[in-house]
């Protein structure tokens, strides 16, 4: 039996004489459903990508040709890991490597698959794919039982925050769609995911079904074969789901992106709601400032709002001048986030170099990159068995619990409750690599004499009037002295040392001095605060050097 | 109309939205997220106009991503001098209707010796008009940060590809040393040299680029279109009169109702017979379809993992 069968030679066929505005006026009311799977070889995740994607029309003949006869499945069947396994290594070694993205739609959803590999050494791609997906599908082998693939893959996608997860019971047709068998397989995967710590995972719903991806049971439409289960196929239940992509019932949350300034007239500020709705004259605050204004104007390209809500890409216009830029958290006065320096966070390592406390990393959270102040690792979770074990670093697809203390405080969530303000990655300052992800879990209250010593960067902070902070300035010597007296004068501690060396400076700003670190030219203007850069113009003052400072959060407010 | 003038407060235009965004809104809001991300982010951003409908589609959202302002970085396109008439002049066009500022990089040296896919094969032809012209163009202008109208769905390499593709000094990908991109959190940070590449559209499909054009009105080059077109008819292959040199001897064009699929260049662009004149009959037309939009592109089949092996070479 062709189960696949080879599709004719293509045919010029004629244009469908169906109403195509009926089809459009339908297809305005789809939306968007991410969904993530994991897998590898034998566990018939392909075969199951596959036959949604074939049996939703949603693979081309050419697409089907260019694979037929290759692959290791029987004569006249088509190996669909061909089809999905993009990358020549992939093909070579039949083994999913990286994440891909794939699409199909059915007349009320459109989806996009994020297909992962199932594999110990890729949790990391495991955790990109589940990072944006609505629902995840778990696979099982019903003749193997749960076994720590498919546990890893739970237990990784309800730390990611994947509210619906699909236990696809695979491979029925060779338990003789015995009933009993899922039913023991369903309650061992629930007993496991119940032991799981992931913060969110109460929230998790699950859904179990018995499938054969190879013979398309229970996959697309409901089967004869299993008359003991009352459920939804697979593509009935993707259907069914509702998306968490309108996140708009949570406050409102907009980090801004960017200042739109076209003109002395206008002055805008662009991002994406994060979560929750805003409306022309509402009262927000602008986080980590805590100025308040109100809103005047939604704009966008195609006409003004009243209202808009999760996830559009808007510009807000205040009806204040306050002084907000990029990175700054816009929330609704009466449900601000909180604000924050310390917080505890779970951690999937992603870089071949281990998490060293004694490395540099830049943590990015929002439209924001902070430095780190310090990272400590409380302890390593075994994915397997869900122990948590003492630990200092974390070796790369690792996953733990850390204690991270940003150099600037920042406006965020618990994970659980935000997935945008929730999330970050860590970036290693030397290497540029993507090191961690990262979801805040709580915030640390102040802690004084802890591992910092007598006194707390808070405490220093609060004498001082400024954060510590590498300042790179490029500019004349004439400026730079006057920005080196400026702060002196107003109380700061500042030391003028030399840019190349790195380590010094940043064990300076560690300790909460501010590092002025100066190249002087008489060509070039640069100021660079922590690693981002600000393009000065020639005639920059030492008042707009200031001014960055300050809305970089190094100078806090009414010192200087 | 230039996007700048228009800073006069309109009359907002609904008082109740639902709370509900169409997977169009949706993959919308996504790529002006990313637009302005790298705007924000990187010192000298650049987008690569193609002239096709996915460059079409990526112009409108920087139009909207930045509005009321303007777009704050050029387009480059990279022109192979084997583009049609027709795309030139409505590129020129676009370009001073909206107001932007345009670059053309060649690779002149090649040009002028003659390069053309029939003198050499197709690969080689491209990796000297394409991908070398493409990095010659980034690398002279000093461009950190390409947009390209790339998309997933597009072939199978792509769907590997992230939203920002890091490249090496040499603007070639590595494949198996991606960084990982979580939520919509992208890794901009890169030493002197190395640069990135994005994809705004990684995920929309063909079908929601279609769409998107037909919601919003998108101008489009005419050869989209079906019409009544000169063609050297080879069996079920249509080929473009453009160029004299691909002319078999003795060959002589016949007229047939055909359009474009996808646009490239035009020795190697194969036209589809076709009566679809409007946007609906285009995506009627569409939902028909058995094969894959890059089919009719010879570049992409030369051999397997081809795409990839361009791509890591350089190629968007």
């Amino acid at each position: 039996m062709s189960l696949f069968p080879i599709l004719e030679e293509e045919s010029v066929e004629p244009v469908p004489s169906f109403a195509i505005e009926e089809f459009l006026a339908q297809e305005r009311e789809k939306d968007l459903f991410r969904f993530s799977t994991a897998g590898s070889v034998d566990d018939g995740k392909s075969t199951l990508i596959g036959r949604l994607l074939y049996d939703t029309r949603s693979v081309y003949d050419d697409q089907v040709r260019s694979i037929q006869g290759k692959g290791t499945v029987g004569e006249g069947q088509i190996d669909f890991a061909l089809l999905t396994d993009g990358l020549r290594a992939e093909r070579e070694q039949g083994i999913t490597i990286d994440v891909a993205y794939r699409y199909f739609a059915t007349s009320k959803r459109k989806f996009i698959i994020a297909d992962t590999p199932g594999h110990e050494q890729y949790t990391r791609n495991m955790a990109t794919g589940a990072s944006t997906a609505d629902a995840a599908i778990v696979l099982v082998d019903a003749r193997k039982g749960v076994l720590i693939q498919s546990r890893r893959h739970a237990y990784i996608t309800s730390l990611l925050g994947v509210r619906h997860i699909i236990v696809a019971v695979n491979k029925m047709d060779l338990v003789d769609y015995s009933e009993e068998t899922f039913r023991a397989i369903c309650d061992e995967f629930r007993s496991f995911l119940e032991e799981t710590d992931a913060g969110s995972s109460s929230r998790v719903t699950l859904h179990f079904l018995p499938v054969s991806a190879l013979l398309g049971v229970n996959v697309v439409h409901r089967s004869d074969e299993t008359p003991w289960y009352g459920g939804p196929s697979l593509l009935e239940l993707l259907e069914s789901i509702p998306s968490s992509e309108t996140n708009v019932d949570a406050p409102f949350r907009f980090a801004v992106q960017r200042v739109v300034r076209p003109n002395m007239n206008f002055r805008g500020f662009a991002g994406q709601i994060a979560s929750g709705r805003v409306r022309v004259g509402d009262a927000i605050t602008a986080l980590p400032s805590g100025r308040s204004s109100r809103v005047e104007r939604i704009v966008t390209f195609d006409g003004d709002l009243e209202e808009a809500f999760a996830p559009l890409s808007v510009t807000l216009t205040l009806e204040d001048e306050i002084d907000i830029s990029r990175g700054d958290l816009l929330t609704l006065n009466e449900e601000r986030a909180p604000v924050a320096r310390r917080f505890q966070a779970s951690v999937v390592w992603m870089d071949a170099q281990p998490l060293d406390a004694k490395r540099r990393y830049l943590l990015k959270h929002t439209s924001q990159t902070v430095p780190v102040q310090s990272v400590r690792v409380w302890h390593q979770i075994d994915v397997g068995t869900l122990e948590q074990h003492p630990a200092k670093t974390l070796e790369m697809n690792g996953i733990g619990l850390i204690e991270v203390e940003t150099r600037r405080p920042i406006a965020l969530d618990p994970y659980s409750t935000n997935r945008t303000t929730g999330a970050f990655v860590l970036i290693d300052a030397e290497t540029n690599a993507t090191a961690g992800a990262g979801m805040i879990r709580e915030i640390v209250e102040k802690d004084a004499r802890t591992a910092q010593g007598p006194v707390t960067t808070d405490e220093r902070t609060a004498r001082w009037g400024h954060t510590g902070a590498v300042v790179r300035l490029t500019a004349s010597a004439t400026l730079i002295d006057a920005v080196e007296r400026e702060l002196f004068d107003h109380g700061a501690v500042v030391v003028r040392t030399s840019s190349d060396n790195d380590a010094l400076n940043q064990s300076l700003a560690t300790a909460g001095v501010l590092a002025l670190a100066a190249i002087e030219s008489e060509a070039a203007q640069l100021l660079e605060i922590d690693d981002e850069k600000r393009a000065l113009e020639a005639s920059a003052t030492v008042e707009n050097i200031l001014h960055y400072l300050r809305q970089a959060g190094v100078l806090q407010q009414g010192l200087v | 109309m230039l996007a700048v003038e228009n800073t006069v407060p309109s009359q907002p235009t609904s008082t109740v939205t639902p709370a509900r965004l169409s997977h169009l809104k949706l993959l919308e809001a996504e790529s002006i997220h990313i637009l302005r991300e790298v705007a924000s982010e990187f010192a000298k951003p650049v987008m690569l106009y193609s002239i096709g409908k996915d460059s079409s589609v990526m112009l409108r959202l920087a139009q909207k991503a930045f509005f009321p302002g303007p777009i704050p970085f050029p387009l480059l396109h990279i022109d192979t001098g084997f583009k049609f008439r027709e795309m030139i002049q409505f590129r020129d066009e676009m370009a001073k209707s909206i107001g932007a500022e345009l670059h053309v990089w060649r690779n002149e040296p090649a040009i002028a010796a003659g390069t053309n896919p029939i003198a050499l094969d197709t690969k080689r032809c491209c990796g000297l008009l394409k991908t070398q012209a493409l990095l010659d163009g980034l690398k002279h202008y000093g461009f950190d940060a390409a947009f390209g109208g790339a998309r997933r769905d597009e072939e199978k390499a792509r769907a590997k590809e992230r939203i920002y593709s890091f490249r090496d000094s040499a603007g070639q990908w590595d494949p198996k040393n991606q960084r990982p991109e979580l939520w919509n959190l992208y890794n901009s940070r890169i030493h002197p040299g190395e640069s990135i590449r994005v994809f705004p559209l990684s995920n929309w499909t063909e079908m929601d680029v279609w769409q998107y054009i037909h919601e919003e009105n998108i101008p489009i080059v005419d050869l989209y279109y079906a019409k009544e077109r000169p063609m050297y008819v080879r069996g079920e292959t249509l080929l473009p009169t453009e160029q004299d040199f691909m002319a078999w001897p003795g060959e002589k064009p016949q007229m047939v109702k055909s359009r474009l699929r996808s646009l490239g260049c035009s020795p190697c662009t194969g036209a589809i017979r076709s009566e679809a004149d409007t946007l609906p009959k285009i995506i009627a037309e569409l939902l028909s379809f058995r094969s894959s939009e890059r089919a009719n592109r010879v570049i992409d089949h030369d051999q397997e993992g081809s795409m990839e092996i361009k791509k890591r070479e350089g190629y968007f």
